[in-house]
């Protein structure tokens, strides 16, 4: 993240949620210095020196954090940056993210981390971690060097965007983390299963003439790294669940004693594979695919069950050229950071679906699973402040997008709730330009 | 009606009132001259992405009957081999400004595209393995001479229905003509949850005597590389289409190209109750209806006055 001005300003009336601290109550939110330095009764704390927000009728969320990004640096930087995954980051509520290595070329060697690390330092407005990946160049070959990936940097180790093929090679990196340390995260899809797929497998893909992904693609590659990790006593993470059978596979390991954490993302806690009879890559391709509505409420269930520990974005940009064509030829991913906390608050908690505190403490869950601190809004953390306004309602891109990528799932789409500013690592990172500022009255 | 992209998107009615234009064509193609000049003056594009003998003819000979300006386009041999987007492909057809554009593309969804980027009437004529609106309306067309109307009709179609798109629509088009529907395969080639289609799904031809008219799909042999199906040989085995097994009071149809003796047997390809040129006829006037439907209907008659509610005997083909 880069060197800025540290916030010193008092968030005055705010209704602050922080459940894993266990706040639930309005508070004047002071951060002086980066660091919150007291939660006041309302109308109560000294504005001595500090910017006066007024915050009333708003909501003081810990910041989100979220597990996996696409931040196209290096190769592809006409589709996301580093500056602008960030800025991303910041509008849509994260104080921090970590981005996948699937980059052109892989981050596979320690001065491509430490590259990363420098440039993050330079532009990034909210902080940005970066894994490595697990085999040289994707290829799943031959393993990284995992320890002087660590040393550069590196949070973790993940080959997203494929799997893991070789069951050996799995295992050969799961017996060198003990060396190393460095949660692996795992993309679980048999690519002989999936072939061509492009879609769930089921009834609309049936209709639509289109090749299916099948659910047993995803959840019989987690059983399988699932047992690889029990019996090397590694530590795994799965990412993008998107089917009932593959929430159920690390249920299971979960209760065999598996050091497995797992992550959902929005589009596949709020949508179904009907939204893919529009044919609309754009929104509607990404992969893992949409699946069935049974498959949604397992997620839903997981997530309250704790059975998924985190909300992931799976941000992934793409150019228009690559998604103005058939569905069959678009590239696979949609982008998600701007919009995860609105999209989630307006389908499942207005609804009712799940707590509005179950929502923020999973938005924020995917740091722990990396060794990473959670953010939190007690009194002496470092400031990572989400600050909403529940009632707002806004069009999803009506006014452009902080993401050099507009293939928003929610593209168009009317959210109620909405992130007004952002603090990060103790800095402001993101005020909507809408949000009157300055001395309250 | 402004595009024909699939039949999903047409009501039982909007198919009937192409069925009814088609009878009216084939009275011209009894005359000597066989050309009408209601699209004078206006251009059809037909742009094929894959290779087709029936369709691209029919609809060519289709425009031509009806007085258009015709601009063939083949993939093979035009810019899309130098890498031109399809976007970009059709803002180029559209500086002629067609009034329609006739698409067959290997991806789903190809035609629908088009529509959204070109001001002309689009006909999908085939789109990966979506939809083959077009087929399907001169499968009904076929039948409906034969049979006077479909309901009630017990239809099978046998083969490979996962790659087909003929399949998909036909399923489509007899269901909402009221036959019963009964696709049977290999279980491999039958796509997961066809059923919810409204058809009855089955992996043996026992039974098929009960079918009024057997509608056989081509297998591509390029399948057994996948191990769909083990071998022609057992394929044939299983759901051949032979004189043993098609009684005599049932019809035989086949979207054509045929494997000889891999879905269907020679003799019953040859047999009085094969409608397998009998839909290839069907074809052409089909296809000048569908034109029509698209591009004149809304000429011949003033618009409803405002307010008054009136249906039109014709409810499609109004150019929005």
């Amino acid at each position: 993240m880069r060197a800025g001005d540290s916030a010193d300003l008092v968030l005055r009336g705010a209704t602050v949620l922080d459940p894993v601290a266990g706040i639930d109550a309005q508070h004047d939110v002071v951060v002086r210095d980066g660091r919150i330095a007291e939660l006041a009764a309302p109308g109560t704390a000294s504005a001595d020196g500090l910017e006066e927000i007024d915050a009333e009728g708003l909501h003081a969320f810990p910041a989100f954090f979220d597990p996996h990004v696409h931040l196209r640096t290096p190769g592809q930087e006409h589709k996301e940056d580093i500056g602008t995954g960030a800025r991303s980051a910041a509008a849509g509520g994260y104080c921090g993210m970590l981005a996948m290595a699937n980059t052109e070329p892989p981050v596979s060697n320690p001065a491509d981390v430490e590259a990363l690390l420098e440039d993050a330092r330079a532009v990034a407005a909210v902080r940005v971690g970066f894994l490595a990946t697990v085999t040289q160049g994707m290829q799943g070959e031959e393993l990284t060097e995992m320890s002087s990936l660590r040393e550069a940097g590196a949070v973790g180790f993940s080959d997203d965007g494929l799997p893991i093929r070789n069951a050996r090679i799995l295992r050969r990196a799961l017996q060198y983390q003990r060396l190393c340390g460095g949660t692996i995260a795992l993309h679980e899809e048999d690519p002989e299963l999936s072939g061509a797929g492009v879609m769930h497998e089921g009834p609309v893909s049936a209709a639509l003439g289109l090749e299916g992904i099948p659910s047993v693609s995803e959840s019989t590659m987690i059983a399988r790294d699932a047992a690889l990790a029990g019996y090397e006593n590694g530590r795994i993470h799965v990412q993008h669940l998107s089917a009932a059978e593959s929430v159920e596979a690390v249920r299971v390991a979960k209760a065999a004693g598996v050091q497995i954490s797992c992550e959902a993302s929005p589009h596949h806690l709020c949508l179904t594979d009907e939204e893919v009879r529009s044919l609309d890559p754009q929104r509607f391709k990404m992969n893992p695919p949409l699946r069935a509505e049974a498959d949604r409420q397992a997620l839903i269930e997981g997530l309250r069950d704790g059975t998924i520990e985190c909300i992931a974005t799976d941000h992934a940009p793409h150019a228009p050229e690559e998604k103005e064509v058939p569905f069959e030829q678009a590239a696979m991913g949609v982008t998600g950071l701007e919009t995860a906390f609105a999209a989630l608050h307006t389908d499942l908690v207005l609804p009712g679906t799940i707590d509005l505190a179950l929502l923020i403490e999973r938005l924020a869950g995917g740091a722990e699973p990396f060794g990473v601190e959670r953010p939190s809004l007690a009194p002496d953390s470092e400031a990572n402040i989400a600050l909403c306004d529940l009632a707002a309602e806004w069009t999803v891109g009506e006014e452009g997008y902080e993401s050099r990528s507009s293939n928003s799932w929610c593209d168009r789409r009317k959210l109620t709730g909405r992130v007004q500013m952002t603090l990060a690592g103790g800095q402001v990172a993101y005020r909507l330009r809408s949000f009157s500022m300055g001395v309250a009255a | 009606m402004r595009h024909l992209l699939g039949i999903e998107q047409l009501s039982r009615v909007e198919i009937e009132a192409i069925l009814d234009r088609a009878e009216s064509f084939a009275e011209v193609g009894r005359r000597d001259i066989k050309k009408v000049p209601t699209l004078r003056g206006r251009t059809v594009v037909t742009l094929f992405y894959e290779s087709s003998t029936r369709t691209s003819s029919s609809f060519e000979l289709a425009a031509k009957r009806l007085s258009a300006d015709l601009v063939s386009v083949k993939a093979a041999g035009s810019s899309v081999d130098k890498g031109e987007s399809l976007k970009d492909t059709v803002a180029t057809l559209s500086a002629y400004e067609p009034a329609a554009i006739v698409i067959r593309h290997p991806y789903a969804g190809a035609a629908q595209l088009v529509a959204g980027w070109a001001d002309a009437a689009v006909v999908n004529a085939g789109d990966g393995k979506h939809e083959h609106p077009s087929q399907a309306l001169l499968d009904v067309y076929t039948l409906r001479r034969r049979f006077g109307s479909l309901e009630g009709k017990r239809i099978w179609i046998v083969g490979d229905v996962l790659h087909s798109r003929v399949a998909r629509s036909n399923l489509i088009a007899f269901k909402a003509m009221g036959a019963e529907l009964t696709v049977c395969g290999p279980p491999a080639l039958i796509p997961r949850g066809l059923e919810e289609l409204g058809c009855a799904v089955t992996h043996s031809l026992d039974g098929l005597e009960q079918a009024d008219v057997v509608y056989a799909l081509r297998l591509q042999r390029e399948r057994m590389q996948e191990s769909f199906v083990p071998s022609l040989r057992e394929y044939a085995t299983h759901f051949q289409i032979d004189s043993r097994r098609l009684g005599p009071r049932q019809l035989l149809m086949h979207p054509g190209p045929v494997n000889r003796g891999v879905e269907l047997s020679g003799e019953v390809i040859d047999s009085p109750q094969s409608l397998i040129t009998e839909q290839v006829a069907s074809g052409l006037v089909v296809r000048m209806a569908i034109l029509y439907e698209l591009l004149a209907a809304g000429d011949e008659k003033p618009a409803p006055a405002a307010g008054d509610g009136a249906v039109q005997a014709t409810p499609i083909g109004q150019p929005a």
